[in-house]
């Protein structure tokens, strides 16, 4: 690990202010927020990450989760994972976000792990953790191993030249699939960003992993408020039974509206380079009658660009079958 | 020491005498697996081609050193409070809750498994709650408290768990032991159905490479009952 500063952060201010003195918020960051610690540690004993200065930001008052008028949820960035998927109302009302949570990381993980340190939680392909091997995402430009490489852990949806890294997260597909919103406190003020549009697309620059800019700092995530009737669902499929990521998982939400289906959102994960929303899937679902034939119709549709790599072709029909058996599960009477 | 190198120098004597009377006074000095290692490391043993022998360096590089420095001389003073105690310290930012236990603070029974956050071998508690402390920098531990498997009970009160895993046979080698304990002893108190495999599944972030996990159910399913 490199030397570098420490600082406990008492004010979002400060934070904020410190956090700026970087010249990026995306890989090469000289300056990081600590809270959990269990990526950005991790990472830094691989010397992927770097910083000159860490500022720990766990005394800072984001650690609630609280209604917002309207009927939504916000949700702080420093709530712990464990204590998320047990609050009362997600697990009532955002069942997908509980199920999700739950089925990542190990229980000892939970605890530390925060919302806001989980949505920028990196990919963990091999490579990528790996300093001797060639990265674009590390390195921009010097080459991608994993491409003929082992893949087979790797992103077969929006996938570039440059890079087919997948993002990791269980709680981010949910959260894709509840349609939240990100809030952030920057150099000029706060703003909020919907989650479709937090994450970017490897591209030409797969280091540039989100929107955040130097000095940004999440602060809540705010789900909107639940539809009556909505049934949801995360179905995470993998090697082990538990402790392991996700092959191919599917988030959704639905509402069954005598035999029809209502108010569709669909987001997959383990294949994508980002939570993948599929517009195909719920565009195919949409006012379509409740069965296994609009599933796999709207299965087929998500995966119809999927580009597998030599180690990860079964993914498009794993992650197919996923779609299906979770809408299958989110629709039947329980 | 003039006795000490007599035992533990195998170079000059591939054979240890037995001890004399005069080295009564050494005899009583216990002596743990570390300090012996790092004497042996001292006393030109490192020579040896023993393998094991040769890599037990006496601690000293990096932020192992009971008054660490970094390279630059930049430390950090903390107080921290572990099982109940306050240690005051100036600590090498890089230093991880578990090395600033194992290694300045003399407190190794949390042990470095995987040292990523992977095997549960470090587990240990934070304000009561179960977290690994491999993952963790020992200066973001201001004001926490923190209860290592020392601080749980003593060879004379075990804690009701630590009773249970001696009664069900629920370790072999020992290192995965005291990360199950920690992981068990919260897990109980967390929300956990009552099925063996709720309880497999509540301690799923601890692994156990010789096995002992059917031990350990038993141990946790008996145990909780005391809880």
């Amino acid at each position: 690990m490199n030397e570098f500063h420490f600082n406990r952060a008492t004010t979002l201010a400060q934070a904020v202010q410190a956090g700026a003195k970087s010249s990026t918020a995306q890989l090469g960051a000289t300056v990081r927020f600590v809270a959990g610690g269990t990526n950005l540690v991790d990472l830094m004993k691989l010397q992927v990450e770097h910083p000159e200065q860490v500022v720990d930001i766990n005394s800072l008052p984001l650690n609630k989760v609280e209604r917002v008028s309207g009927g939504g949820l916000r949700i702080g960035a420093l709530v712990r994972n464990s204590d998320l998927a047990h609050d009362p109302i997600v697990a009532r009302d955002y069942a997908v976000l509980s199920q999700a949570l739950l089925s990542g990381a190990s229980p000892q993980l939970r605890n530390m792990a925060t919302t806001g340190g989980n949505l920028l939680q990196r990919t963990r392909c091999v490579y990528f953790r790996d300093i001797a091997h060639e990265c674009n995402k590390r390195n921009p430009g010097s080459g991608c191993a994993a491409m003929e490489g082992h893949n087979r852990m790797l992103a077969i949806l929006g996938t570039s030249d440059s890079c087919i890294a997948t993002n990791p997260s269980d709680m981010n597909v949910a959260l894709t699939a509840l349609e939240a919103t990100v809030q952030i406190q920057g150099v000029k003020g706060q703003r909020t960003v919907p989650i479709s549009e937090f994450f970017l697309l490897p591209g030409s620059t797969p280091n540039r992993e989100t929107v955040l800019e130097p000095g940004d700092l999440i602060t809540s995530v705010t789900l909107p408020a639940p539809s009556p009737g909505t049934r949801s669902v995360y179905l995470k499929l993998r090697d082990r039974e538990a402790y392991e990521f996700a092959l191919a998982s599917a988030a959704v939400v639905a509402t069954v509206d005598g035999g029809t289906l209502r108010h569709v959102r669909v987001a997959l994960g383990g294949v994508g380079t980002k939570p993948w929303r599929s517009a195909e899937a719920e565009q195919a679902l949409e006012g379509k009658p409740v069965g296994s034939a609009t599933f796999r119709a709207a299965a087929e549709a998500a995966l119809r660009d999927a580009k597998p790599r030599s180690e990860n072709a079964f993914k498009v029909e794993l992650s197919k079958r996923c779609l299906v058996r979770a809408l299958t599960l989110a629709t039947t009477q329980a | 020491m003039a006795s000490d190198s007599t035992v533990l120098d195998y170079e000059a004597t591939p054979h240890p005498e037995p001890q004399t009377e005069d080295d009564a006074g050494v005899l009583e000095h216990r002596i743990s697996r570390r300090s012996f290692l790092t004497q042996a490391g001292a006393a030109g043993v490192a020579v040896s081609t023993s393998p094991l022998l040769a890599a037990a360096e006496p601690a000293a590089a990096g932020p192992a050193a009971t008054d660490a420095k970094a390279a630059t001389g930049t430390t950090v003073p903390i107080t921290l409070s572990i099982n109940g105690e306050d240690h005051h310290l100036q600590l090498d930012p890089r230093t991880t809750l578990l090395d600033c236990l194992r290694e300045n603070l003399n407190l190794p029974g949390t042990k470095k498994g995987c040292d990523h956050g992977q095997c549960g071998a470090c587990t240990l508690h934070v304000n009561g709650r179960r977290v690994n402390s491999c993952l963790s920098l020992a200066l973001m531990h201001a004001g926490d408290k923190i209860t290592t498997i020392e601080g749980l009970g003593t060879p004379e009160k075990l804690h009701p768990m630590q009773a249970a895993f001696v009664e069900h046979d629920a370790y072999q080698c020992g290192y995965c032991t005291s990360g199950q304990i920690m992981s068990a002893v919260a897990a109980v108190k967390e929300p956990m159905g009552p099925s063996d495999d709720d309880v497999k599944h509540a301690m799923y972030g601890n692994i156990c490479r010789c096995g002992a996990y059917p031990n350990i159910v038993a141990a946790v399913q008996h145990a909780r009952k005391q809880a």
